[in-house]
């Protein structure tokens, strides 16, 4: 049995994740099981791998292992300040993370347009 | 000849997180070939039932998304009076030079009002593997994966829908095969060049350039089980399916890749003759038109692009 870790999230309830396991993953599990109680609406989940930037959070307490975000969601400036995919996470010890949904017209999602290109 | 102008989708570029991940994925999962990577990086995939040097261009970045899709002509003076045709119509023309990408000619650009660059081209070399022409079996080689036959199609989203169908019918000479109307405007188009329901799609969105996903075709519904298997046995994320579009009544699924760019593997839809009336929905059906045994959008279907 691989090392199991407690995430919380602020206000909404907690998930048991694994310690390889990607902390969005656990949240749509723990909710499924109903112990995100307190979260008012259904958990943002898009394509769990890094790159939609539906399930951007901010870690407020807490280690973890990244996988390559997109940084159309998460600027480097974002990262130093503990923003991150919850999808491409991995905890190393017990997390507590806010969920911080970029809204639309907000800088850093429009800044991946300038990435076009050929 | 019946068909002329624009034949189909061509390729599309994907822009990839790791390439590594991403080559393993489409072509050990889906079932691509790799033809060759290109000096700058750039990875070059195809089915092996398309003739055509290559239908997928992956190239490496720091951000998930669409860089371009190109549809290929029947002949090569079809890029002139196509460029005239656009030109005309108001979008500036850029060109691309014929090797730009391997095995690929000459090419003609422009950027769609909703954010997406859009190319023609005429001239692609062949390259193996290739479907034989001479006593054919039904493969050379045998599938593997997902068994994926062809790129197919795309859905894009971005503003100015009402526009990009004015442009692709007089311009580009696509049919509008189906539509959905809200109570506030045009929520979304299919349009075809082809027989198939639908060559490319376009969804209404605020954000400019995105990418809703790339469509392969597969041989039956069969191979759609077959997909989820591999989906499931390889823990691919996996946004829904196996289900039906009631739009096309391609048999599919949506899942992603591991740059969160969504892939659709899709069987089936019926042929579109140009003659063919416009299907249209309407709000309260728009759920059954898109997942039609759900009957419902989920939540990622109008708001998870890359
Ligand atoms: S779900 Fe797409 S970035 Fe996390
Ligand atoms: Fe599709």
């Amino acid at each position: 049995m691989s090392e199991r870790y407690t995430i919380t999230v602020e206000g909404s309830g907690s998930a048991d994740c694994g310690a390889g396991e990607r902390v969005l993953v656990a949240l749509e599990r723990a909710q499924g099981f109903g112990r995100l109680k307190n979260m008012p609406c259904r958990l943002p989940v898009g394509c769990r791998r890094g790159g939609c930037g539906i399930c951007r959070a901010r870690v407020i307490e807490g280690d973890y292992r990244r996988d390559v975000m997109s940084r159309a969601h998460v600027t480097s400036d974002d990262e130093a300040d503990g923003v991150v995919l919850a999808c491409a996470i991995y905890p190393l010890g017990d997390l507590t993370l806010r969920l911080e949904p970029k809204r639309l017209g907000k800088n850093g999602r429009m800044a991946e347009m300038s990435q076009g290109g050929k | 000849m019946a068909h002329t102008g624009v034949l189909r989708p061509g390729f599309i570029q994907l822009r990839v997180l790791d390439m590594p991940a991403a080559v393993e994925h489409y072509t050990k999962r889906i079932g691509l070939h790799q033809v060759t990577e290109g000096p700058d990086g750039r990875v070059y995939l195809k089915a092996a039932d398309e003739f055509d040097h290559h239908s997928i261009v992956l190239r490496r970045a720091d951000t998930a998304g669409y860089d371009l899709m190109a549809f290929k002509v029947r002949e090569e003076s079809d890029l002139d009076s196509f460029e005239k045709r656009i030109v005309e119509w108001g979008y500036p023309v850029d060109h691309v030079a014929a090797g730009e990408q391997p095995g690929i000619g000459r090419r003609i650009g422009w950027m769609l009002e909703s954010g997406h660059r859009i190319e023609l081209y005429h001239h692609a070399d062949q390259s193996e593997p290739k479907p034989r022409i001479h006593n054919p079996d039904v493969w050379d080689l045998e599938p593997h994966g997902m068994r994926a036959r062809r790129f197919d199609h795309a859905l894009l989203y971005g503003p100015n829908i009402q526009r990009n169908l004015e442009f692709f019918e007089k311009v580009l000479d696509f049919s509008c095969a189906e539509r959905v109307d809200m109570p506030d405007g045009l929520l979304a188009i299919w349009l075809t060049a082809s027989m198939k329901a639908h060559d490319i799609a376009f969804v209404n969105h605020p954000e400019p350039g995105k990418f809703h996903h790339a469509a392969f075709d597969l041989e039956s519904w069969m191979d759609v089980g077959h997909a989820a298997d591999i989906l499931t046995r390889y823990d691919i994320s996996v946004d829904i399916g196996p289900t039906r579009h009631g739009i096309t009544r391609g048999q599919t699924i949506y899942f992603f890749d591991p740059s969160g760019n969504r892939n659709e593997v899709f069987a089936g839809g019926y042929s579109y003759y140009p003659d063919n009336p416009t299907r249209t929905w309407d709000a309260e059906n728009v759920g059954k038109g898109i997942f039609y045994y759900e009957r419902q959008l989920n939540d990622a279907f109008l708001s998870v692009v890359t």
